[in-house]
């Protein structure tokens, strides 16, 4: 795939978008994408990215990346009109619309909001109505708020009170005030673990998107898996999203 | 058993090849050596199972299988009519595992062969215990081969002080053909968590980073025995796979490089035929051993 923009947010988060001639394939939200790490010494495996935004007017794939390596960091440094091997799309997704109407809550911590931008869309245009609740260390750590405003209500917390609410996500008062039909939720593990807990402790039905380390992508290695009540089950085939019921007591 | 081609792939890095099917064309393929399988079902080893290291990665995942009787239910109706070889990698804990396992694969008339696991580093009892000595070798592969009627594969562990007598072990004991490499035994530390990156500290290496080793113990082991040699580590193109074949491999197989590129496989095969006509070969046989 081509690179269309490179946005960068922050010292450490940007967006890739990417495009290509033919038409985008058909994506879920919550799927994600393995890239190719071209021209390193260092990097040697494909790196999963989740799908942040999937614009079919401008036929682009938007990747939003925070960097954690060396990996991560070459591909902050690609431009536009650079090419990008791109293995796509990967992974279960996040539950569709169940019923006409219901209230989803969508959990993002750090660069774990990225998945839910496209979920948020999805979930609005298929008669459901999702709330986000995002939380950063700080208010730099938010980035495109406006996009995620179009498709519902945002809510904020940062640990150190800069924007919306201060603490975490677990501790924000719109959790006390509405009431949700079920809840998505992507992040740092700790802060998926308490929204779980969160969840089975208000009986809410709940998902997570998890983001073990991988080789293949595609179920072959079986590096990537995760424990389950199925047992060891790959996070890249099965998952990345799995009903917190189907994972170890929390 | 005939191979269409000179290229499959590893075992476990192609799953049971239907995870590649809407990638590739499995029928390009000469064989696709499956997962490694045992007589009972394994959980393998906790996460995390993988670091990346440079050109390569450790894994420990240990053999996570269904088990045999799965196997033989579940997956084999759904992959016993691609169009290449479906070869079992057969692995276990215990002699009478392996025999077990063995004996029912034997059953199943769409599996050619099976290629006999003596290598696995990332299981606490069997795998490499049997693979490490040649007494080890020879009497799995003897008991083996007394249930087992079909090609036998008996694949080696680098991680030996002389590969060229376990392999001899392998062929005075039945093998009908060996393949090699398994991967190197690795470790890997997190020094700012001051851990290992692997659940169970060690793991084997493969990729890119091994090859060099392997040509090393395809060219000792092709030197030694009669029997045909599979060469496998680190084969990510078709240069890499001329190099075995030099080296004395009459057949490669493709791993870690599938995580990479899941075309890779079908692209060495087509292209190793390109590279004979470009340098004037008529027939692979031409290469196989040139440097022996």
């Amino acid at each position: 795939m081509k690179v269309a923009a490179n946005e960068r947010f922050s010292e450490s988060l940007f967006c890739l978008k990417l495009t290509c001639e033919e038409a985008l394939p058909e994506m879920r939200p919550g799927q994600f994408v393995e890239v190719r790490v071209d021209g390193s010494e260092k990097v040697f495996l494909r790196r999963p990215i989740s799908i942040h935004f999937v614009d079919r007017q401008r036929n682009e794939l938007w990747l939003l990346i925070q960097m954690v390596g060396e990996g991560t960091r070459q591909l902050s440094q690609l431009r536009p009109g650079d090419t990008v091997n791109v293995l796509m799309p990967l992974g279960n997704g996040f539950s569709p619309v169940g019923k006409e109407g219901e209230r989803v809550l969508l959990v993002g911590g750090g660069v774990g909001i990225a998945p839910l931008l496209e979920y948020g869309k999805y979930l609005k245009e298929n008669g459901a109505q999702p709330v986000f609740l995002l939380g950063a260390k700080s208010e730099n750590g938010f980035v495109e708020l406006p996009l995620f405003e179009q498709y519902g209500p945002v809510y904020l917390t940062t640990e150190d009170g800069s924007r919306g609410e201060r603490g975490f996500v677990t501790q924000h008062s719109i959790l006390s005030r509405e009431q949700f039909d079920r809840i998505s939720v992507c992040g740092p593990g700790p802060m998926m673990k308490a929204v779980g807990r969160f969840a089975l402790k208000g009986n809410i039905p709940c998902e997570v998107s998890l983001e073990n380390r991988m080789a293949c992508g595609l179920g072959a290695c079986l590096c990537c898996v995760e424990q389950t009540v199925r047992g060891n089950v790959c996070v890249c085939q099965e998952g990345p999203v799995f009903d917190i019921n189907d994972l170890s007591p929390l | 058993m005939e191979l269409k081609n000179p290229v499959m792939t590893a075992s476990g890095t192609f799953g049971y090849g239907t995870e590649y099917a809407d990638l590739i064309d499995l029928a390009d393929l000469g064989g696709i050596i499956v997962k490694g399988t045992t007589l009972h079902p394994r959980e393998g080893n906790a996460y995390p199972r993988m670091a990346e290291t440079a050109q390569g990665m450790l894994n420990c995942v240990g053999l996570q299988n269904k088990g045999v009787d799965y196997f033989c239910k579940h997956i084999y109706p759904v992959i016993k009519d691609y169009d290449t070889n479906i070869i079992v990698n057969v692995s276990g804990s215990s002699i009478e595992d392996y025999v077990e396992c063995a004996r029912r694969i034997d059953e199943l008339e769409q599996i050619p062969a099976i290629e006999l696991n003596i290598s696995c580093p990332n299981v606490k009892q069997g795998g490499m215990a049997f693979g490490v000595t040649t007494q080890g070798a020879a009497s799995v592969v003897k008991a083996v081969r007394e249930v087992y009627h079909k090609p036998l594969i008996v694949k080696l562990s680098p991680n030996v002080t002389n590969i060229s007598d376990i392999a001899l072990a392998a062929e005075d004991s039945g093998a009908d053909a060996l393949s090699l490499i398994n991967t190197l035994m690795g470790m890997a530390i997190d020094i700012e968590r001051r851990c290992p990156k692997l659940s169970i500290c060690t793991g084997g290496l493969s990729g890119p980073a091994v090859k060099p080793v392997a040509v090393r113990c395809v060219w000792q082991v092709a030197k030694a025995v009669k029997v045909p040699v599979i060469g496998l580590g680190g084969i990510s193109s078709v240069e890499d796979a001329i190099e075995f074949f030099m080296a004395g491999a009459s057949a490669i197989q493709i791993g870690t490089a599938n995580f990479i590129d899941p075309t890779i496989s079908v692209k060495v095969a087509k292209g190793i035929g390109k590279w004979l006509d470009d340098h004037k070969y008529k027939d692979i046989n031409e290469i196989v051993g040139a440097v022996i």
